[in-house]
């Protein structure tokens, strides 16, 4: 990718080098095949299923949710209507920090950008008539995952579903937000207690919920390299599992609660190599390091989807071709769900064509061009095997970098994991701009008459975010004020007593306490992040 | 508000409001710093008010807001407010972000002045900060 002249060496954006031709000699020098195995056996190189799509073509899954319960309703039912078995839930930005709608920091941000959430009454209205036994919802929830997720369990039982047999998923990956996007609430050390305390309860109460979606993708988007993104998305999973077991628990229940959200831009054999070496990685660390023995605990189950960080402002039908590409080395990757970049969301909240074509994109991969056909078809290539080899070792030493520098719960805290990505984001940018790194349409084959590309955002409704904050007054006004205090007292004795939360969160929201009030609880307990600052 | 020759121009880079998109933020932080600015970033979360305090504080010569959720009118305004308030309307206030064009003269109304939407080179910041200190 950035090799230039015919001399020089070519290497990925990762820092390895690719040879002109491959060949069994290569293989062997690389460590040979014989760790290939078998698809859905360890250690899943060639994925975890033994059909794969052959058995069931990837999940398609859309992000979706916008203003207020009611209309996010709306959205869903008509989604559902449509056809789709999962649904994404997005929630604006003061649900995902921790603040109600009426908190002067969350002025000018309901509903923005996904669904307000006050009180369980909002969780409630939102999934009205919703059969949760049959449609797997996704919580995009982080920072907040604590209230959000005991409303989500509480409106369950409320509605007569077991937990033990509840499916559906919440992103709840805090240690990344730290790095990219930002929705933290608490210091980091608590914030992981937290991330153990969904674990726990899910491994003991709900043990078909995922409650972790570990996201290399954002990592990547910060400015990773592949290897760096795989690595460090399996070091925050390596991080939530050691807090989980010196809290008592066993790495098989805890590990199968874990999936990952992966990024995909760049080089397509770089990708691909990236999925099946990370993929083996992660089964030889749960079952060497870890000493599991359920292979579904060992199993890399995965999103991977393209991959903002690679689409162009300049030219932009050509994300169209990039996206298709993604989406190619995703499914040649081996993910169990896809969700697809939209070609305008380099510069504009994706419209509906956009995201339509993204959605046919892969619908095309799977009935015309033949990715479901069968399993793992790169596997035997003696390029692949080679590089997924190598990979494999490159993330393995990234791994053992970082926990020289003292881990990544510490890189994270300090600020130099994100010091360090940004600074390799800005290098990109420079490089990009200097034509070292290829961008077509931008430093090579420009249209210098190009037309600028209008940006448009959703219209900001004052008048529903006014609704939702009366809304939230009216719950406050009619509910048992002297339960929430009671229930919110628990709540921080519980924080303060280091047991875990969620039995007493469930407590409190079913009491109609606040995201907000839920979060101020306990932060009285554990202090609010203060950023640390490096470059 | 210009600056003596002798130091160089020193820029207030804020994230005000929730948006956690800082990736932006800190590539223009690092453009500025390589052209040979002095730059402050705030990091995420920062009230206007602390924007305000901490463009006069710091005694700079500019302030950059990056708004990349949509909220970048209301935060704009109060930002600007908080800077009359505090008697330092007259360090110019620059955004950058996801910036709808019909939104770039309500903008500019406001006191804002100039607009850097996603997109925006890296050099045309840098040289428009360079202008307001050598005007």
């Amino acid at each position: 990718m950035t090799g230039s002249g015919k001399d020089a060496a070519l290497l990925w954006e990762s820092g390895l080098e690719v040879l002109p031709v491959y060949g069994p000699e290569e293989l062997e020098r690389s460590g040979g095949s014989s760790a290939v195995g078998s698809p859905g056996e360890y250690p899943f190189t060639r994925g975890i299923h033994p059909l794969m799509y052959r058995h069931r073509p990837f999940t398609l899954r859309q992000y979706s949710g916008f203003g207020t319960a009611a209309e996010t309703h709306e959205r869903f039912l008509y989604l559902i209507r449509h056809g789709n078995t999962g649904l994404n839930v997005a929630f604006d930005l003061p649900t995902q920090c921790g603040f109600d709608s009426d908190d002067p920091m969350a002025d000018g941000e309901v509903g923005r950008v996904g669904m307000a959430v006050d009180t369980l009454a909002d969780m409630e209205e939102a999934f009205a008539d919703i059969p949760l036994n049959e449609i797997t919802v996704s919580l995009t929830i982080n920072g907040a995952a604590v209230p959000i997720m005991a409303m989500y369990f509480a409106m369950a039982r409320k509605r007569g579903f077991d937990l033990a047999t509840l499916r559906g998923t919440a992103q709840n990956d805090i240690l990344k937000e730290f790095i990219g996007r930002g929705t933290w609430i608490f210091p980091v050390e608590p914030s992981v207690k937290l991330v153990g305390d969904t674990l726990e309860f899910c491994a003991r109460h709900a043990p078909k919920y995922s409650p972790v979606s570990v996201c290399g993708y954002h990592i990547r988007e910060s400015g990773a390299t592949p290897v760096q993104e795989m690595a460090y998305g399996l070091a925050i999973a390596r991080a939530y599992i050691d807090h989980s077991l010196a809290r008592g628990l066993d790495v098989d229940s805890v590990a199968r609660g874990l999936s990952f959200n992966f990024d995909i831009f760049g080089n397509l054999w770089e990708q691909v190599c990236k999925f099946r070496a990370g993929r083996r990685l992660w089964a030889r660390i749960v079952r060497e390091q870890y000493g599991a023995t359920d292979p579904r605990a060992m199993q890399l189950r995965m999103i991977a989807g393209g991959g903002g960080g690679g689409l162009t402002i300049e030219q932009p039908e050509n994300n169209i071709v990039r996206g298709a590409y993604y989406a190619l080395a995703s499914a040649l990757g081996g993910t169990q769900t896809m969700a697809l970049c939209s070609f305008d969301e380099a510069y504009t909240i994706p419209s509906e064509h956009a995201a339509r074509l993204s959605l046919r994109t892969m619908q095309l991969l799977i009935h015309e061009i033949g990715l479901a056909d069968t399993v793992d078809p790169l596997a035997g290539s003696w390029f692949i095997e080679t590089m997924t080899n190598e990979m494999e070792g490159a993330i393995a030493a990234e791994l053992t970098r970082l926990d020289a520098g003292g881990g990544i719960v510490s890189a994270v805290a300090e600020g130099r994991l994100q010091a360090e990505l940004s600074r390799q984001a800005y290098d990109r940018e420079i490089r990009i701009a200097r034509g070292e790194i290829p961008k077509v349409g931008v430093n090579m084959f420009r249209d210098d008459e190009e037309a600028p590309r209008p940006i448009e955002l959703h219209r900001y409704r004052q008048e529903e975010a006014d609704r939702q904050i009366q809304r939230l007054h009216h719950v406050k006004a009619s509910r048992d004020g002297g339960a929430v205090a009671a229930t919110l007292d628990a709540l921080r004795t519980a924080a303060r007593a280091g047991q875990n939360v969620m039995p007493a969160a469930i407590d409190a929201v079913e009491a109609l306490a606040t995201v907000g009030e839920v979060c101020a609880a306990l932060a009285d307990v554990y202090g609010r992040h203060r950023e640390p600052v490096r470059f | 508000m210009s600056s003596p020759s002798s130091r160089p121009p020193r820029v207030l880079i804020a994230k005000p409001g929730l948006d956690g998109h800082d990736v932006g933020a800190r590539i223009v932080c690092r453009a500025l710093m390589d052209a040979g600015m002095e730059v402050i970033y705030t990091g995420l979360r920062a009230s206007p008010r602390s924007v305000a305090a901490a463009a006069l504080q710091e005694d700079v010569d500019v302030v950059g807001l990056s708004v990349l959720s949509g909220a970048h009118m209301p935060l704009a305004r109060k930002v600007v407010d908080e800077l009359r308030d505090a008697g330092a309307l007259a360090i110019p206030v620059i955004v950058g972000g996801t910036v709808p064009a019909s939104d770039v003269d309500a903008l500019k109304a406001l006191g804002v002045a100039a607009v850097f939407p996603t997109g925006s080179r890296l050099e045309d910041i840098v040289a428009f900060v360079r202008r307001q200190v050598t005007a």
